[in-house]
C-alpha cells in the first residue's frame, strides 16, 4: 500500500451502527433471549479445591417437583483425547469435557459437578441441595512452587511432563517444559559489564467481564439445536459442543448474542454443552446464567507466574544477553499460556543472546482460560522492571536506553521470524517526546515506563454484502463485535465501495447464515475480518463494473468506479451505485460479494507506556496520577475506538498491578469471588489516560491495520510496579501493590 | 408459595405484576416484565448494571425485591430518550466512544442521568466519584467521564 494514501472515511471517529441499541438497553446480550416453555437450569459446584467423589447420588433431586432434567459427565458420549480449536486458549476435548462437568474428582473450588434443570431457577437451587455427594478431600496444591516440589500432591496421575530430555516415569503437575534459544547466552553475559537479576510473582487475575457467561439452548428432536450464547466465538462454541455431544456441525447452529465483554476469558464453553444436554433430556428449552460468584470461581482467570530474569549489558547500553525462567499456572487441566510468555518477553528487544525456558504447571485452581494478550503481561512485568533497573544502574534515561536497544525491521525473534516494519521506535520516540515525560514529579511520587510486544494474529474470517434494491446493503460478518467493530467493518467496506458508511448495515452472522470464521481474539477481527470485508466490497465493486458495462454495452475494463459511481471510460455515461442496484433485475439479479479468507501477515502492535503514581507512605495506597499509552496501530480505522483500546487495557494492567488477585485460603477456597472483595478499578480510582495513537502501516492489510486490542494490557504491570519501586526505593517484585504490600515494602518488611 | 399482586408505576407506566416474595425487582423486570435493559452483573450491588430509580433515588434493582416497587415510580433505561430519540446524555456517549461492549451502558446512562438532575455542573472528581459505583471494564473510564462532562454542559446550555 502508498503510505501517503488519502482516505474518505477511514480515520473518522463515526457513531457505531449499534450505538442506539447500546445506550437505549435494547441490545440483547446473552441472558436476554427468553423462549417459550423455557426452564432454567443451574450447577452443584465443589465446595473443596481437591476431594475424589467418593458417590453422587441424584435420585432426590431428581424426584423434587419441578425438576425435569439432571446432567452429570456420565451423560457425555465417550470423548477421546484431542485437541480442540478454542480461541486463544488449548484445552484437549478429555478436559474440556471434565471441566464443564467433572469426573471422579473435583480439582478446584467450584468445579462443576451435576447439572439440574427446573421450572424456576428457585426450584433449581432448592434441588441443588438434594443432591447426595460424599468427598474424599485431598491435600490442594495452589502455588507452582509446591506444585512443581517432590513429593507434591498430583491432580492427574496419568500426566507425564512433556519435553525433557530423558522421559519421565513418575507422574508430574508440570504438564510441559519448553525453551527458546538464540545466540550463546553464556557468551552473552561474559560480555556484560553490568548484570541485573530478580524473581517476580504475579498472582491470579481474573478477566473481569462485566457480563457473566449465559446461554438460552433448545435442543429439537430432529436433532436441529440451537444455542444462543455470550462468546467471542460462535464457531468455536459450536464445534467444541458438537464434539462434546458428539452432534454434526450442520445440526447444531449457534447466535452470538451481544456480548458484555469477554477479553479471552468467552473462548472456550462453560455452559452450552451441558445446558443442551439439560434441554435434550427435559424436551425444553433451557436458559443457564452464571452468578458473578461462579464466574470469579470456575472460569476464565489468568495464570498466576513465577519468573526469574536476568539481564546482561555493556556500559555502552549494549543489552547482550537476556535469560529467562517462566512458571506459569494453569489451573486444573494443562494449557496455561506459558509458551506466549516465552515468546514474547525479549521481543521488544534486538538481542543476540537469549535464552528462555517455560514450565506448564497444574495447580487446583480453575482452569485458566486466554486473558488479553495471554502469557505477555507477566512475562513483561519481569523483563521491564529490570531493563527499568538496568537503566539506573547504566546511568541511562529508561527510555533512550530501550531506543538504544529496540527491536526494528530485520530483527531476528526468538520465536523463528524476523520483523518486518514494526513501530516500537516510533512508539518509544513518541513516549519521549510526550507532554507526560517532560512534566516533573512531585514529592512522593515515581515514573515507570514499559514496553510491550504483541504478535496478533489473522486465521479465517468470511464475510458477505448483500445490496438491496435501493442501493443500502448488509455487510454479514462472523466476528462477534466486542468493542465497536462493527463500525470499523462498516467504515472498510464504505472505503472501498466508495459510499456512505450509513448506507451499509454490518451484522454479525450465526454459524447458518455466514461460513466459518474464527473467534474474535488476538487482536484478529478489524485485521482479519477486515480484510475479508474489503474483498466482499471490492466483489460488489466489480459486479456493479460488470452491470454498468452489460449496460452500456462496453467492457468491464472501460468502466471506471469513482466515489461510488460508474463512469464510462468510453463515453460520458454515469451510473451510481443506487442505480446499478435498482436495475439489478435487468442485468443479471440482485448484486451481493463475499470474501472467504485465510488472513496472513497479521502486523505486530508494539505499545510504550508512562505512568505516574503517588504514594501514601502512611498507609502504601498507591495513586495513578498520570498516565500515558502509546501504541502503533497501523492504520486507525475508527480513532476513538483504537484509543478506547488503549486506555481499557491501560486500566485493567492498573487493576493487575495494584488490586487484583484471587486470595485463596490454607484449604485452597477462594475467598473473594465478588467484585466487593476482587476489586476492578472503578472511575474515582483513575486520572484520564492519555493515548497516542502512532501509525507504521501494516503492508500486509489493504488499509494498513495492525490489530490493537491486546498489546495495551501488557506494559502497565511493569509501567505501574516501577512507578512505585522509583517512589518508595524499594525494589518491587510481587503483585499486586495494594497498601498492605506496599507499606511492608516501605517499612522494610517487603 | 403464592405469588403476590403487585401495582407499580414503571417509566410512568402504570403496571402490575405477580412476583414471587424473594424475587428481587431486577429479576421481575427482566424475567417477569421482559425490560431487559436493566442488566445484571453481580446480583450483589457492586457493578451498577442494573442501576434504576426508585422515587428518584438512585439504587441498584438486584438490592430492592420485587415486592417493595409497590405504590412506588420505578425508573429504568427503557424511560430514557424516545422510540427514536436518544437523550442527551445516550448520544454524548455515542459522540465520545464511551462505551465498548456496552453492558454497563443502560447503567451508566441511568446514573449519569441521577448525577445531573442533583448537579448539573459536576467537576470531573465530582462525576468520577458518583460514578464509582458503575463498573466498566472496556473502556478505562476516560471516554465515559468526557461524556458525562460533556453532557452536563450541552443540557446547562440547552436549559
Amino acid at each position: 500500500m502508498s503510505e501517503a494514501r488519502e482516505f474518505k472515511y477511514i480515520g473518522q471517529s463515526t457513531i457505531r451502527p449499534d450505538g442506539f441499541d447500546k445506550v437505549t438497553g435494547r441490545a440483547n446480550y446473552g441472558a436476554d433471549l427468553s423462549l417459550p416453555g423455557m426452564i432454567w437450569g443451574k450447577i452443584l459446584r465443589s465446595p473443596h479445591a481437591h476431594a475424589m467423589i467418593k458417590r453422587l447420588d441424584t435420585s432426590r433431586a431428581e424426584a423434587f417437583p419441578g425438576v425435569l432434567a439432571v446432567a452429570t459427565h456420565s451423560d457425555f458420549p465417550s470423548v477421546t483425547d484431542q485437541a480442540i480449536e478454542s480461541g486463544e486458549g488449548s484445552l484437549t476435548l478429555l478436559d474440556l469435557a471434565r471441566n464443564v462437568l467433572a469426573k471422579d474428582k473435583v480439582l478446584y473450588h467450584g468445579h462443576a459437578v451435576v447439572a439440574i434443570a427446573a421450572k424456576t431457577s428457585a426450584i433449581a437451587e432448592q434441588a441443588l441441595a438434594l443432591i447426595d455427594i460424599e468427598y474424599e478431600v485431598l491435600k490442594p496444591v495452589m502455588d507452582v512452587r509446591e506444585a512443581m516440589a517432590a513429593g507434591a500432591p498430583i491432580l492427574h496421575p496419568d500426566m507425564f511432563t512433556q519435553g525433557l530430555a530423558e522421559k519421565p516415569t513418575t507422574a508430574s503437575n508440570v504438564a510441559t517444559r519448553l525453551e527458546y534459544k538464540m545466540g550463546d547466552i553464556e557468551a552473552g553475559f561474559k560480555d556484560a559489564e553490568v548484570v541485573v537479576e530478580r524473581e517476580f510473582y504475579t498472582p491470579t487475575a481474573h478477566q473481569g467481564y462485566i457480563e457473566p457467561h449465559a446461554c438460552t439452548v433448545r435442543y429439537e428432536k430432529d436433532g436441529q439445536s440451537m444455542i444462543w450464547c455470550s462468546t467471542q466465538g460462535h464457531f468455536d462454541v459450536r464445534a467444541s459442543t458438537a464434539k462434546l455431544l458428539g452432534l454434526d456441525l450442520g445440526k447444531l447452529k449457534v447466535i452470538a448474542s451481544e456480548i458484555g465483554g469477554g477479553f479471552g476469558g468467552k473462548t472456550t464453553v462453560y455452559l452450552e454443552p451441558v445446558a443442551l444436554i439439560l434441554s435434550r433430556k427435559s424436551g425444553r428449552p433451557v436458559k443457564m446464567i452464571m452468578d458473578r460468584d461462579e464466574v470469579f470461581k470456575a472460569t476464565g482467570p489468568g495464570s498466576a507466574t513465577r519468573s526469574w530474569v536476568k539481564i546482561g549489558a555493556r556500559k555502552d547500553g549494549t543489552i547482550t544477553a537476556m535469560q529467562g525462567r517462566l512458571a506459569y499456572e494453569a489451573g486444573a487441566f494443562k494449557g496455561s499460556p506459558v509458551m506466549m510468555g516465552c515468546m514474547t518477553a525479549f521481543t521488544p528487544y534486538a538481542v543476540s543472546n537469549m535464552y528462555i525456558e517455560g514450565f506448564d504447571v497444574v495447580v487446583n485452581k480453575a482452569k485458566v482460560a486466554a486473558y488479553r494478550a495471554p502469557g505477555a503481561p507477566q512475562a513483561e512485568f519481569a523483563v521491564e522492571m529490570l531493563v527499568n533497573e538496568l537503566a539506573v544502574k547504566l546511568g541511562r534515561d529508561p527510555i533512550d536506553l530501550r531506543l538504544q536497544n529496540a527491536a526494528k525491521e530485520g530483527t531476528q525473534t526468538i520465536y523463528g521470524p524476523k520483523f518486518k516494519r514494526v513501530g516500537l521506535v516510533e512508539c518509544l520516540e513518541a513516549a519521549r517526546d510526550s507532554k507526560h515525560y517532560q512534566q516533573a514529579l512531585a514529592a512522593n511520587q515515581g515514573r515507570g515506563v514499559a514496553a510491550g510486544f504483541w504478535f496478533n494474529v489473522g486465521g479465517q474470517s468470511s464475510v458477505h454484502i448483500n445490496m438491496n434494491p435501493d442501493g443500502t446493503g448488509t455487510i454479514v460478518e462472523g466476528s462477534p463485535d466486542i468493542g465497536g467493530s462493527r463500525a470499523s467493518m462498516q467504515m472498510m467496506a464504505a472505503e472501498a465501495m466508495g459510499i456512505e458508511p450509513g448506507r451499509l448495515k454490518p451484522i454479525i452472522g450465526d454459524t447458518e447464515n455466514v461460513a466459518f470464521s474464527a473467534g474474535t481474539g488476538g487482536s484478529r477481527t478489524t485485521f482479519a475480518t477486515g480484510m475479508a470485508v474489503i474483498e466482499a466490497a471490492e466483489d460488489v465493486v466489480a459486479q456493479m463494473k460488470q452491470r454498468a458495462a452489460s449496460m452500456w454495452n462496453v467492457t468491464a475494463e472501460q468502466v471506471e468506479w469513482v466515489d461510488g459511481v460508474a463512469l464510462n471510460t468510453a463515453g460520458e455515461d454515469r451510473l451510481s451505485l443506487a442505480e446499478i442496484c435498482a436495475g439489478a433485475d435487468r442485468t443479471g439479479g440482485q448484486i451481493s460479494g463475499r470474501g472467504n479468507i485465510n488472513a496472513r501477515g497479521a502486523g505486530p502492535s508494539f505499545a510504550v507506556h508512562l505512568c505516574d503514581v503517588e504514594v501514601d507512605k502512611e498507609t502504601g495506597k498507591v495513586d495513578v496520577v498520570r498516565y500515558t499509552a502509546v501504541q502503533d496501530a497501523g492504520k486507525a480505522i475508527h480513532p476513538k475506538y483504537v484509543e478506547g483500546q488503549y486506555q481499557g487495557g491501560a486500566v485493567q494492567g492498573i487493576g493487575w498491578a495494584l488490586n487484583e488477585e484471587y486470595i485463596y485460603g490454607a484449604d485452597g477456597l477462594l475467598e473473594n469471588a465478588g467484585f466487593l472483595d476482587y476489586r476492578i478499578p472503578v472511575a474515582s480510582d483513575l486520572p484520564m489516560i492519555d493515548a497516542i495513537i502512532v501509525e507504521v502501516p501494516n503492508k500486509f492489510h489493504p488499509y494498513g491495520v495492525r490489530g490493537v486490542g491486546e498489546s495495551g494490557i501488557i506494559p502497565p504491570l511493569a509501567a505501574v510496579g516501577y512507578a512505585v519501586e522509583n517512589a518508595i526505593g524499594v525494589p518491587v517484585t510481587d503483585l499486586p501493590l495494594s497498601p498492605p504490600r506496599v507499606f511492608n515494602l516501605i517499612q522494610g518488611k517487603g | 408459595m403464592a405469588k403476590l399482586h403487585i401495582t407499580t408505576s414503571i417509566n410512568g407506566e402504570a403496571t402490575e405484576f405477580l412476583c414471587e416474595p424473594h424475587e428481587t425487582l431486577l429479576d421481575v423486570l427482566r424475567n417477569d416484565l421482559q425490560m431487559t435493559g436493566t442488566k445484571e452483573g453481580c446480583g450483589s450491588g457492586d457493578c451498577g448494571a442494573c442501576s434504576v430509580t426508585v422515587d428518584g433515588r438512585l439504587t441498584c434493582a438486584c438490592l430492592v425485591l420485587g415486592v417493595e416497587a409497590a405504590g412506588r415510580e420505578i425508573g429504568t433505561i427503557e424511560g430514557i430518550g424516545g422510540s427514536d430519540k436518544l437523550s442527551v446524555i445516550q448520544e454524548k456517549f455515542l459522540e465520545h466512544a464511551a462505551l465498548q461492549c456496552g453492558i454497563c451502558t443502560p447503567g451508566l446512562v441511568v446514573s449519569t442521568q441521577a448525577l445531573l438532575e442533583q448537579n448539573p455542573n459536576p467537576t470531573e472528581a465530582e462525576a468520577r466519584y458518583f460514578l464509582a459505583g458503575n463498573l466498566c471494564r472496556c473502556t478505562g473510564y476516560d471516554k465515559i467521564i468526557r461524556a458525562v462532562l460533556d453532557a452536563a454542559a450541552t443540557m446547562r446550555g440547552a436549559a
